[in-house]
């Protein structure tokens, strides 16, 4: 595996995925913030969490370039479309498997059958992250789409 | 409308006949006959299981009660939400206990639970009696009639878009000929006790919950839990009972894994018999955020009342930097209104409307009740991070760009927009509340600005919202109508109570508005964009009992008060309006704002009553002229 290529390109990935993200809220699309998300599963802090969220998004962001590098030369061949089918699977799995079970696994997290046990927790995600706007899955698969697009298309194989 | 319409007449029961039941997720009305007339799943807002209460013949209902002649009396188990409704008969009497089974936390993850379930518990107290049950699940808002299918002993299964119902009893029930129904009748002798069971479940496969013992132990769980959470509350002042039966009931309708809370649990029940003021209320509105906050963490309800505010700054965060009027529990701000014309409606009440285009309205009020929700949180030792403190500047800003414009106001009138004076005050609101809290260190906004707007504001209110000819505050600038929104400026702070400004305002809206204690949202000509008729609003009556107070006259708030409780359901439940000529209930019910507003009047009248009267007003008035004009 190109070690070099896994650590730029999936950080170049990462951030784009992440501008993305962060420019569908404030564009109002969507309030799906995964460094937060994250960061709260470590601290309660609204801001330190977001700094740790922001360290751990790009922790995932290289560690899953590295699944997607090791399917390009499993393949022997990688290419921006490939790259994006592999996003678009990845985002699937996040918004259909990985988002409702969330709440099972973060432990500041409400879950759908929560209560009547007050919560200052966070609201789940609900099936396809619908709970935080209904443009979340689309923004969620374009984001997906380009970091894959982004991993095929400059990723160069060993 | 016939002037000798009811809804008897019309084959349904009063809308004060229906008690709620719920698990602070879904909610079910059921009325005094045992008809669980209205439940929808799994949200407030999801569509019915149940839903006689919009359509008797064909909405779908899930009866228990005597066969031939009985009386009925009902109360809730103190402190709960189980419904307890004693039939008594010639032959003998036995209790129907209504509930939706909730329980802790850590009580589920001991052991499984059902997603939800409306447990109905049968016990024979005196002699025999023969109950009957009538199960008719209509789905859809009753458009589709479920194929039941027998599972084992007596239960009854279908499917509810890709969930399960099931309901498990202990009384044989005997499918209707085309398994779209079933019915059945049983001697119930003294002691003896019988459970239904109707659970929903999205994931398979479906948690079943057992009866028997099991059942009563749910029971007991559950009424321990609401027992708990009332006991919870630290309000000593008077009129207790009603403030703690108010604080449960707006718990029951709080979403719980949000802490959103919705106005009411249902939707279209009439402002007017046979009227078309018919709206859905399964929406958290924004309008009363402050209100709702004074009220819970006055009770002692911190959680519920970070969780509301966590909900609030969050849910709203799609439309920043504007805010719409209403939201769905997870902050969805497009809810678009529909018609249900395949329902007749509640005593032939039609249109039937599920959403609610108010969404597309613009209020300026609720910029004031959000940014004031905040101070209130802040003022109770919450803090907020970088990006709320931004997201509250930018509501500010908006507030500064918009203020000028007319709009529709509270009360959502669908006749255009004006200047009306109480959304002004509430600009007025927001922009003070950002400065004192800049001041106050918790926030960093653009304090120059808002500065510059505020006072702007109030010179605008003082010189346009206020008719020296008739010495009052007005509905609209230069206009001479009255508004019950008015009574509610000593209430934020704008003014004094006792200031002559606002004295001789609080009399010329009982002047205008008032009959008896009860008080009308705006005089009878004011176009609002529908036929004419509706009754007197709940809150805006406990509105005057605070503004009466404030005023100086505690005798004649308490008199009020007490006269407004009486208006008050057998257990204790208010409608969003009350009809001044009959008493009866209209609108939604039970309506989170009405509660909202005893709860508030009654803290007002402790805070008086024994001088310890926290003035919410920290600014002189000096800026008002105090002429008194009458």
């Amino acid at each position: 595996m190109n070690k070099r290529g896994v650590s730029l390109w999936g950080f170049v990935g990462t951030v784009i995925l992440t501008t993305l993200m962060a420019g569908s809220q404030g564009l109002g699309l969507s309030r799906i913030n995964f460094p937060f998300m994250l960061g709260t599963m470590f601290t309660p802090n609204r801001d330190r969490a977001k700094l740790i969220g922001f360290g751990v998004h790009f922790l995932n962001g290289w560690i899953f370039a590295s699944v997607y590098a090791a399917a390009f030369e499993s393949w022997r061949r990688a290419t921006w479309w490939l790259g994006g089918a592999i996003g678009l699977v990845h985002a699937l799995y996040v918004l259909v498997a990985a988002m409702p079970t969330l709440p099972a696994m973060h432990p500041r997290m409400a879950n759908e059958q929560q209560g009547p046990t007050p919560t200052e927790q966070l609201e789940p995600p609900g099936f396809m992250a619908l709970n935080y706007g209904r443009r979340t899955p689309i923004t969620v698969i374009v984001a997906h789409l380009l970091y894959g697009a982004i991993l095929g298309a400059f990723y160069r194989l060993k | 409308m016939s002037p000798d319409r009811t809804s008897k007449s019309f084959g349904y029961p009063p809308i004060d006949d229906y008690a709620l039941i719920g698990d602070c997720r879904s909610a079910g009305l059921i009325s005094g006959d045992g008809s669980l007339d209205w439940l929808c799943l799994p949200r407030f807002d999801s569509s019915s299981v149940f839903a006689a209460l919009l359509d008797a013949r064909e909405g779908g209902r899930f009866r228990i009660r005597p066969v031939g002649e009985y009386s009925s009396e009902r109360r809730y188990l103190p402190d709960t939400n189980v419904l307890e409704t004693t039939f008594r008969c010639p032959s003998g009497a036995f209790v129907l206990r209504d509930l939706m089974s909730v329980s802790s936390e850590e009580d589920k993850r001991a052991s499984l639970t059902p997603e939800h379930e409306v447990l109905r518990e049968i016990e024979g107290i005196d002699g025999e009696v023969e109950v009957e049950v009538l199960y008719g699940p209509r789905l859809d808002y009753g458009l589709t009639r479920p194929v039941l299918e027998r599972q084992w002993d007596h239960s009854l299964r279908c499917e509810v878009g890709g969930a399960a119902l099931i309901l498990r009893s202990e009384l044989p029930l005997e499918l209707e000929g085309d398994s779209r129904g079933a019915s059945g009748a049983v001697r119930i002798r003294t002691g003896e006790r019988k459970y239904l069971s109707l659970t929903y479940s999205r994931e398979a496969p479906a948690v079943i919950a057992p009866l028997g013992e099991a059942a009563r132990e749910r029971i007991e769980r559950t009424v321990r839990w609401w027992q708990e959470w009332a006991n919870r509350c630290t309000y000593e002042g008077p009129y207790r009972d009603a403030v703690v039966r108010s604080a449960v009931a707006l718990k029951l309708m709080t979403y719980a894994p949000s802490g959103a809370l919705v106005a009411a649990p249902t939707t279209s029940l009439p402002e007017a018999l046979g009227g078309v003021r018919n709206w859905d209320y399964r929406y958290c509105w924004l309008r009363d955020a402050s209100f709702t906050l004074r009220a819970l963490y006055a009770l002692g309800y911190r959680e519920e009342a970070e969780a509301y505010i966590g909900w609030l700054l969050h849910a709203t965060r799609l439309t920043w930097p504007e805010l719409h009027v209403l939201y769905d529990v997870f902050g969805e701000a497009r809810l678009p209104e529909r018609e249900l014309v395949h329902l007749e409606g509640y005593a032939g009440s039609r249109p039937v409307r599920i959403g609610n285009d108010a969404q597309g309205q613009l209020q300026l009020d609720v910029y004031g009740e959000v940014i004031n929700g905040a101070a209130r949180f802040l003022d109770r030792g919450g803090r907020v991070d970088r990006d709320t403190s931004r997201m509250l500047d930018g509501l500010g800003r908006t507030v500064c760009k918009r203020w000028r414009e007319p709009d529709e106001g509270i009360w959502e009138g669908r006749s255009g927009r004006f200047h009306n004076t109480h959304s002004k005050v509430l600009c007025w609101v927001a922009l003070d509340r950002l400065i004192e809290m800049h001041e106050a260190g918790y926030l960093d906004v653009s304090v120059d600005l808002f500065r510059a707007n505020r006072d702007e504001v109030r010179k605008e209110i003082e010189a346009h919202g206020y008719n020296e000819r008739i010495g009052s505050y007005t509905r609209t600038f230069d206009g001479e109508e009255m508004d019950a929104s008015l009574l509610t400026l000593p209430l934020y702070g704008y003014i004094e109570g006792a200031h002559p400004r606002m004295r001789s305002t609080c009399a010329r809206i009982h002047e205008k508005l008032a009959t008896g204690e009860l008080i009308h949202r705006y005089e009878t000509g004011t176009d609002d964009g529908l036929p004419p008729g509706e009754g007197a609003f709940g809150i805006c009556s406990f509105w005057a009992v605070e503004c009466v107070a404030r005023g100086g006259n505690i005798e004649g708030a308490t008199q009020a008060f007490e006269q407004l409780l009486a208006y008050a359901n057998d257990v204790g439940l208010f409608a969003e309006e009350i009809d001044p000529h009959t008493g009866a209930a209209l609108g939604n019910f039970p309506q989170a704002f009405t509660h909202i507003g005893l709860i508030n009047a009654a803290l007002t009248l402790g805070e008086y009553r024994d001088g310890s009267a926290l003035a919410i007003v920290k600014r002189s008035s000096n800026d008002i002229p105090t002429e008194d004009p009458t």
